[in-house]
Formats: C-alpha cells, sequence, structure tokens
C-alpha cells in the first residue's frame, strides 16, 4: 500500500447541470482540502464561460467503477436485444433532452 | 433618471468644467484601485500555490479589471466634457503616470507569500464591496449601473477570501503565524479606504458618492467576525498611511506599471 503524498489535497470529480431540465453531466476532477473548497474550486475551475446553474462533486475515491475485464457479461447481453430500445415510439419535437 | 438628471442639471447651471472634472477624479479613484489590484493578481499567473486557487484567483483579476474598464471608460468621457483632450479607457490605464493614479496604497503592495496576498485582498474586498453598495445608490445613474453589476461579482470576492483567512488563520502554526504577521503589515493600509478627500466634499453632498467614512464601523465589524472565526486578530495601532487617491504612492507603483504599461508604450499602435 502506497499512502499519497501528504502535501497534495484529495481529488474530486465534478459534476455540472448546465441548464434547468438536463441532468448534472462529469466534467472533470480538481484537488481541494474539502467539500466546500471542491465546490468553490469548481465553481472558478469548471463554470467560468457560464456552463453551470448547479454543481456536485464528490470524492474520486468514493465512486466505485465497474471493472474493463468485466464489459462482456455486464454489457454483451443488452447487444441482441433491440427490443428494449424505444426507437420503435416516434417522439414528439417538442420533448427535448430525452 | 429625473433625480440624476435634475442633480447634473443643477450641477451644470453651477460650475460644470470644475465639476465634471472632480468627477473625472473620483472615478479614477474607483477605477483604479481595481485596476492595480487586477495587475497584482495577474502576477501571480503561473507561480499560483495550486492550479485551482490560480485560476480562482485569477478569475477575481479578471473580474476587477472589468470593473475597472467601466470606471475608466466613464472617467474619459466624464473628462472629455470638462474640454480636456479625450482620452478613452486604454489611454488612462497605459498612459498615465504613476502621480496621476488614484488607487489606494493598499492595493500597490507586493504579493509577497500568499498570507500577504489574501491579507491585502481580505482588507480590500470588504471594504470594496460596502464601497459599492454604497454606490449603487449613487444620483449619478451611471455610477448606480457599474456598481450594481461589481457588487455581485464582488460579493463572491469576499466569500472566497473569508474562506482562506478561516482556513490559514485556524490552520497550523505556520499558517496561522503568517497570516497574521501579513494582517499586522497590511493594517496600516486599510485607513486610506475609509477617507473622504475634501476636494469629493461636493460629490458626496450631492449624492453622487457616499460618506466613506460611515463605512467603517459596518467594515471593522465584518473582519473582527472573521478574524475571531479564525482565531486571528487585527493590531490597535492608529496609524493609517495615505495618499495614494491624491496621487502620492509607494515606490512600489513604478514597478507595477512599468510592467503594465510597457508594451502599449513600446509599441503604441500594438494589435491582437
Amino acid at each position: 500500500m502506497s499512502t499519497p503524498p501528504r502535501n497534495e489535497w484529495p481529488l474530486w470529480e465534478v459534476f455540472i447541470r448546465s441548464q434547468h431540465g438536463l441532468a448534472h453531466k462529469h466534467v472533470g476532477s480538481l484537488h481541494a482540502a474539502d467539500a466546500a473548497g471542491a465546490l468553490r474550486n469548481a465553481r472558478d475551475v469548471y463554470t467560468r464561460r457560464n456552463e453551470g446553474v448547479s454543481i456536485w462533486v464528490a470524492r474520486s475515491s468514493d465512486l466505485h467503477a465497474s471493472a474493463p475485464e468485466e464489459r462482456a457479461e455486464l454489457f454483451d447481453p443488452a447487444a441482441d436485444k433491440i427490443y428494449r430500445h424505444p426507437t420503435f415510439f416516434p417522439m414528439p419535437d417538442e420533448v427535448k433532452h430525452l | 433618471m429625473s433625480a440624476a438628471v435634475d442633480a447634473t442639471a443643477a450641477r451644470a447651471t453651477s460650475a460644470p468644467v470644475a465639476v465634471d472634472a472632480r468627477l473625472a477624479d473620483a472615478l479614477l479613484q474607483l477605477a483604479d484601485s481595481p485596476l492595480v489590484l487586477a495587475q497584482r493578481l495577474c502576477e501571480w499567473i503561473g507561480k499560483g500555490p495550486v492550479l485551482e486557487e490560480e485560476l480562482a484567483s485569477t478569475n477575481v483579476g479578471l473580474d476587477l479589471l472589468g470593473q475597472a474598464r467601466l470606471w475608466l471608460g466613464y472617467a474619459g468621457e466624464v473628462e472629455a466634457r470638462t474640454g480636456a483632450p479625450s482620452r478613452d479607457e486604454d489611454a488612462l490605464a497605459f498612459h498615465r503616470d504613476q502621480q496621476e493614479f488614484r488607487n489606494v496604497l493598499l492595493v500597490e503592495q507586493p504579493n509577497g507569500d500568499y498570507a500577504m496576498t489574501l491579507a491585502r485582498q481580505f482588507w480590500f474586498d470588504h471594504a470594496h464591496r460596502l464601497l459599492l453598495d454604497a454606490l449603487t445608490r449613487s444620483r449619478d445613474e451611471r455610477i448606480a449601473a457599474i456598481a450594481a453589476k461589481s457588487v455581485k461579482e464582488v460579493a463572491y470576492h469576499v466569500q472566497r477570501v473569508d474562506d482562506w483567512i478561516v482556513r490559514l488563520g485556524d490552520g497550523t502554526d505556520e499558517s496561522h503565524a503568517r497570516m497574521q504577521r501579513a494582517l499586522d503589515a497590511l493594517w496600516p493600509y486599510t485607513g486610506e479606504l475609509f477617507v473622504d478627500l475634501p476636494a469629493d466634499a461636493g460629490l458626496v453632498a450631492d449624492g453622487v458618492l457616499p460618506a466613506r467614512a460611515a463605512l467603517r464601523a459596518r467594515w471593522l465589524a465584518e473582519v473582527d467576525a472573521v478574524l475571531a472565526t479564525a482565531t486571528l486578530t487585527h493590531p490597535d495601532t492608529a496609524f493609517m498611511h495615505a495618499g495614494g487617491r491624491e496621487g502620492r504612492h509607494t515606490e512600489h507603483l513604478g514597478h507595477l506599471l512599468a510592467e503594465m504599461q510597457f508594451l502599449p508604450r513600446a509599441y503604441p499602435d500594438a494589435r491582437w
């Protein structure tokens, strides 16, 4: 087990909702000492060009990811079940962000 | 609308040129502090303590630069009404010498370590927000509008710097000692933020400018509350430096301007 260097702040993942009605989207990561600092840094690093209306941050170490080597059993079975895809229904133009 | 027009009309009948000259000077006082502080914050680019903080403090610098541009633009227009040669924001920023600068001495003080940069920001940001808030009620509509736009930005600057003061003051022994040292060193520059220049008394009486002395009690209450949380204090020394807003500067401003003004002076026709 290697311990992280002590002079480095922990890493945070940043999620931004760009407009009302949309979901938060992962935009990147940054370092900060705590959650309040991470939100503030996220505001300055990722919303400088008016990108967001809401920010979420989560410690990178708290995120759990699927393993790339399990891709086959996790995702391949869905590939040939096209009846699960909602492509048979025409969507009205007025319904956005679906 | 009508109030501002009335005030302008009243002044126009009395001594228009003298009043406009004073107003132009008062606008330069509003412009030059954010302009010089923006330049100081720019000096951290490429050397910030961490990338996130560098971006954040540069954002603050850009806010201040944007505010300075608005004040300078208006100052140039008012100055032109006195019959002086017309100067736009660039001419005012890059082609004035240091004795023509009207910024407070606090903002021209060198960056020092990061505690010094934050102490300077802390003393300034709280005063800046109170001043802008008062200026939103100016009888000069243009001043009120520029202040209304700027005060939102500065409210964030205040939040940000307060956060740092608490973190470093209530942090390690080293960060506490450095933060206290920086606050002590810059304290004697805070008095000038609340001086009412005798020459501006007419503009204060007209309701164009607020009385700055009246803002100090609120400022002191604000900074003291943050300092208490941060386990920090401010010195009790009553001696205060002054003179920046009348063009008498410390030795630091000349060096800052030499860097800021070099390019437009060496290459007057330079374009992006």
